[in-house]
């Protein structure tokens, strides 16, 4: 009808040729249709479960922890590269027979039972569901060629290059640096690890978990297209991100000071800790604590590190310095001294007598040794460390929490603000505490007078640490700033570029009279170096005048505690040493000489110079000894 | 007479505004044809949007704004080719023939390769490949030509010559080496065949030959040591037929499109979509665009996808019957069958029904070249559409 046109075709019909066209068509688009239902609807859950299973391999680029270094730049930590065998257990064979096919084949070439195969995998799991299990650190060349030539035998299994941390000095500042480790499910879902996935490092303890934003670098990332088989596909390489390496901590640790801490401390052979603080900003010169460890073991320890470790009884892994709970002994006069003479209850010239104890109703409280001073005032009752004199200053502020206030004041029984995580702050005795623990029926008596005589001398219910003492010692030394004890110095790039510095803000200020400090620390001084005073033994002939005051802790059922805490050079200090030893005996004995041998080291230069200068004349000695105390 | 404009005759006892859409030449266009179209290339651009961010390092907008140029250029083409009288083509045979085997045949003097053929021309804008536009200019050309040579000679004769027409660029394209669109060239021919009445007869002996050619091809030619085909053109051909056997190769591609699309499931994965998101499926952007949609849509959206090519393909079918003229019958049939081929075998090809023959999904593949021939195609039967309405022919619609 509608071709009416003479070039009209021939001998067909149009309707029917469109009719059959469109027959055709309406055929292919119901096979595409069928198809696309097939597929997508009938087979999709089988094709989805296809596309998910290994088209992809994500290879995590592991990202170098950055190093930690002393304050003159030398490496205490830094990282080795290890091959680790490492399995994906989802890529196992699900018939059980062929995992253990598997699984023995692959212990066979780790030199490993079946069943440590399988604990191992069991223990991997606990630690991080889904990551990779490693199996073995350090392999050797030999077993990656094996396993990559036979990958088809080993399904799951892939050899990983891993940076392992690596402490060239061993247990130097263990307690310090902490340790790093896989992180644990729990670990997963706090905000500070927001990004990490399981099988990622991080530091579990020290400044490696403080400053663990920075150490810990990010990692890369390389997608690879693999086949069915799970072999990379030629030029399948997909997306990969270069792995950012973490930044160098640079710590405030002086590696002379440490070392002779440790040393000292290990030389004794007792337990104990020593810190040594730069009494005007806080840095932590040398920490340490004894026992101690070696912090590699805890990267992938066996059950009999863990053992060793965590089951020991001289629990090498507490840190004594900022984490023991001790009575100070007399150590804790210079803060009974400061009350006293802030709160008016005596003067420098106040006599107080000493007939060799103080008797409270039928309780008396002795001298050590039974020793009888007779009249003293505060300075000779710091130099020879006259109990009596101060028992007196305890019972005069038995009811007024005077001596409670000051010791706040000065940090004891709370957080110091360190940067390494601390579990306990100690305890303060005080009135109000152990009332309240009376009325709760937790004591069988009221604070009383003889708590507080206790505390004047750092005895009783007392809970302190050397960190603690060391910060109350330095606010003495610089005149009243109770500074922020810390470790961190800087954060450097690779290049050693500083990225950022810390310098925390001192924890507050308080207002200690000029007169008071110039008392205690002339006390302080004679203990140290005048002729009757408790540590003259060690110290009279150091070179550098110092204030340093001994004590002698009592522990029911322990053996008497050395204490010593020092402040140098006098009378204007720059740092202060606190070291305790558990069982050490009387503070003369054992922590004033390992307080002794850390500041040798410290004053190493200087001492140095002035011997030089005293081989020259005996004149020389003493100009240079008064231009040290200026 | 063709070119005349015959409103005035018209009864039209109330119009007489003469609107925007009249002096565009909308008015008689095919609306849903225009739907069809336009809805496959938004679709087309709002896919290549998603999937395609990561493609390009720095610029994850590159297909994007690429392919949203073409498709307005297309449009453009599209409405501008509506306005033309489709039958001054039929005059122009000749130099459009010419124009074609001209331009097939330089780019083997000036075309730049891609991945070991040469196709296209490098203009500073886009690479234009004139075998693309070649298809409509094919039809338009052959059209003519059988229009033209109706009474000449006999049957058999006339069925001779127009294969020869249309085998000729065929032939060239085929040596680019572009397998899939010489495939084009010459459905696009026996289509015009067909609406031009060439006998059902001398169909089943084209047929039978062309069994016979694709036995000789497959099976004869490798086995005596002479092979026609390239080693990886026989290989795609054939691989859809055991595509398990081929992990690697050429089946490696049809069963990652294959998983692609089957794992879309019925709404799809959207963002989440691997396969097509991680390379596992090769030109994802061009011939495999269509396992992109399966993945990230669904059955929804591939079934939708596949209903706007049935509207389109019915739509064109439909301007077959209404056209004022057998010129615009032929140029209709070609280009309706042409748009079904493509998208039955690039479809197909996604789903592992039918060989990688590299063609692109009409208005969904990205591609300068493709896009715009398509559309100028589309217009071509919107002008056929119009012509038919204009001469007041055709009135009695499906």
């Amino acid at each position: 009808m509608y071709l009416r046109n003479g070039d009209r075709p021939r001998g067909s019909r149009l309707s029917l040729r469109v009719a059959v066209l469109g027959g055709v068509a309406v055929a292919l688009f119901a096979v595409l249709f069928f198809r696309l239902w097939n597929l997508q609807v009938l087979d999709g859950d089988k094709y989805l479960a296809e596309a998910k299973n290994n088209r992809t391999r994500e290879f995590k680029v592991i990202a170098p922890r950055g190093d930690i270094l002393d304050r003159e730049g030398n490496v205490i930590v830094d990282n080795r590269t290890s091959l680790a065998l490492q399995l994906n257990t989802e890529k196992l064979p699900e018939e059980p027979a062929e995992e253990k096919a598997v699984l023995a084949r692959l212990g066979e070439l780790a030199h490993m039972s079946l069943t440590k195969v399988r604990k191992a995998i069991r223990e991997g799991e606990e630690v991080a569901a889904g990551a990779p299990v490693t199996l073995r650190q350090d392999v050797g060349f030999y077993l990656v060629a094996y396993i990559e030539e036979h990958q088809r035998e080993f399904p799951g299994v892939s050899v990983q290059r891993v940076f392992v941390r690596h402490y060239p000095d061993g247990t130097l500042a263990a307690h310090v640096l902490g340790n790093v480790s896989e992180i644990d499910e729990e670990e997963l879902k706090e905000v500070r690890y927001k990004n990490l996935e399981p099988g990622d490092e991080v530091g579990k303890a020290g400044v490696e978990y403080s400053y663990d934003r920075f150490l810990r670098g990010q990692p890369g990332l390389q997608k690879v297209q693999v086949n069915a088989l799970g072999q990379p596909t030629p030029g399948g390489q997909l997306v990969s991100k270069s792995p950012t390496p973490g930044e160098n901590l640079k710590l405030t640790i002086d590696p002379e000071v440490q070392v002779a801490g440790e040393s000292a401390l290990a030389s004794q052979g007792l337990p104990g800790g020593f810190i040594t603080m730069n009494v005007h900003n806080g840095q932590i010169l040398g920490l340490g604590s004894f026992p101690t460890y070696d912090p590699s073991e805890l990267i992938h320890p066996t059950q009999a590190q863990v053992n060793a470790l965590y089951r020991n009884e001289s629990a090498p892994l507490t840190d004594r310095t900022v984490e023991g709970l001790y009575p100070t002994g007399s150590t804790f006069k210079l803060i009974t001294a400061t009350a006293a003479l802030e709160n008016g209850v005596i003067t420098p010239n106040t006599v107080i007598d000493d007939p060799g104890q103080l008797c409270l109703g039928e309780e008396c409280f002795h001298n050590a040794e039974g020793a009888a001073y007779g009249p003293l005032t505060l300075v000779p009752a710091l130099e020879v460390s006259d109990d009596v004199f101060f028992y007196t200053l305890g019972l005069k502020m038995w009811n007024t929490n005077e001596l409670q206030d000051w010791a706040h004041k000065l940090g004891i029984g709370r957080p110091t603000g360190i940067d390494i995580p601390v579990g306990t702050d100690g305890l303060l005795p005080t009135k109000q505490w152990r009332d309240q623990l009376f009325k709760e029926g937790e004591t069988e008596r009221p604070w009383s007078a003889g708590d507080n005589i206790q505390l004047a001398t750092g005895q009783g219910d007392l809970q302190t640490n050397p960190l603690q003492m060391a910060v109350a010692y330095a606010a003495l030394g610089n005149g009243g700033t109770i500074v922020t004890p810390h470790l961190g110095m800087e954060v450097e790039d690779a290049a050693g570029r500083v990225l950022k510095e810390f310098d925390p803000k001192p924890r507050r200020k308080i207002h200690i009279d000029s007169g008071t400090r110039s008392v205690i620390m002339e006390g302080l001084h004679d203990a140290a170096q005048g002729p009757g005073g408790t540590s003259e033994p060690v110290f009279g002939s150091f070179p550098i005048p110092v204030a340093g005051k001994t004590g002698t802790a009592e522990r029911p059922g322990h053996a008497d505690q050395s204490w010593y805490c020092i402040l140098a050079p006098y009378p204007n200090p720059r740092i202060v040493t606190c070291v305790t030893i558990e069982e050490g005996g009387f503070g003369a004995q054992a922590a004033a000489p390992a307080a002794h041998t850390i500041l040798e080291a410290y004053f190493h230069d200087q001492i140095a110079a002035e011997s030089r200068e005293a081989g020259e004349g005996s004149e020389g000695a003493e100009e240079s000894g008064e231009t040290e105390t200026g | 007479m063709y070119a005349t404009r015959t409103r005035q005759a018209r009864p039209e006892p109330f119009a007489v505004h003469i609107g925007i859409g009249e002096r565009l030449g909308l008015a008689h266009m095919d609306w849903p044809l225009t739907i069809a179209a336009v809805g496959l290339v938004v679709f087309s651009v709002f896919t290549l949007g998603q999937a395609t961010q990561n493609d390009v390092p720095g610029s994850p907008h590159y297909y994007l704004d690429r392919q949203a140029i073409y498709a307005v250029l297309g449009i453009v083409g599209m409405l501008l080719a509506t306005r033309i009288d489709y039958s001054r083509f039929r005059e122009l045979r000749v130099g459009i023939y010419t124009f074609l085997c001209a331009s097939v045949s330089l780019v083997f003097v000036f075309g730049f390769a891609a991945r070991g053929s040469r196709r296209a021309f490098e203009l500073p804008f886009f690479s234009f490949q004139p075998s693309e536009l070649g298809k409509l200019l094919l039809v338009l050309a052959l059209a003519g030509f059988v229009i033209d040579g109706a009474r000449r000679g006999s049957a058999v004769q006339r069925t001779v010559r127009y294969l020869c027409l249309g085998l000729a660029p065929a032939a060239l394209v085929f040596l680019q080496p572009d397998l899939g669109t010489s495939m084009v060239f010459v459905v696009a021919t026996l289509a015009v065949m067909y609406f031009g009445g060439v006998p059902w007869t001398h169909f089943a002996v084209i047929g039978g030959a062309l069994v016979a050619l694709i036995a000789l091809v497959l099976v004869v030619a490798p086995a005596v040591g002479t092979p026609i085909l390239k080693g990886y053109q026989l290989e795609r051909l054939t691989s859809f037929l055991h595509s398990n056997e081929h992990e690697d190769g050429a089946g490696y591609q049809q069963n990652q499109s294959k998983v692609a699309i089957g794992s879309g499931e019925f709404t799809g994965r959207g963002d989440k979509a691997t396969q097509t998101r991680l390379d596992f499926v090769p030109e994802r952007h061009t011939d495999f665009i269509f396992a992109v949609i399966g993945e990230r849509y669904g059955f929804v959206g591939a079934a939708f996808v596949l209903s706007l090519y049935a509207l389109l393909f019915w739509r064109a079918l439909r301007i077959t019957t209404l056209s004022k003229n057998s010129y615009g019958t032929l140029v209709a049939g070609g280009i309706a069958v042409a748009l079904l081929f493509q998208t039955f075998v690039n479809v197909g090809m996604n789903l592992g029904i039918m060989p990688i023959t590299g063609i692109p999904l009409p208005l969904m593949s990205y591609g300068g070249s493709s896009v715009v021939a398509t559309f100028l195609a589309i217009g071509v039967l919107q002008s056929i559409n119009v012509q038919a309405h204009l001469s007041q022919r055709g009135r009695f619609a499906w």
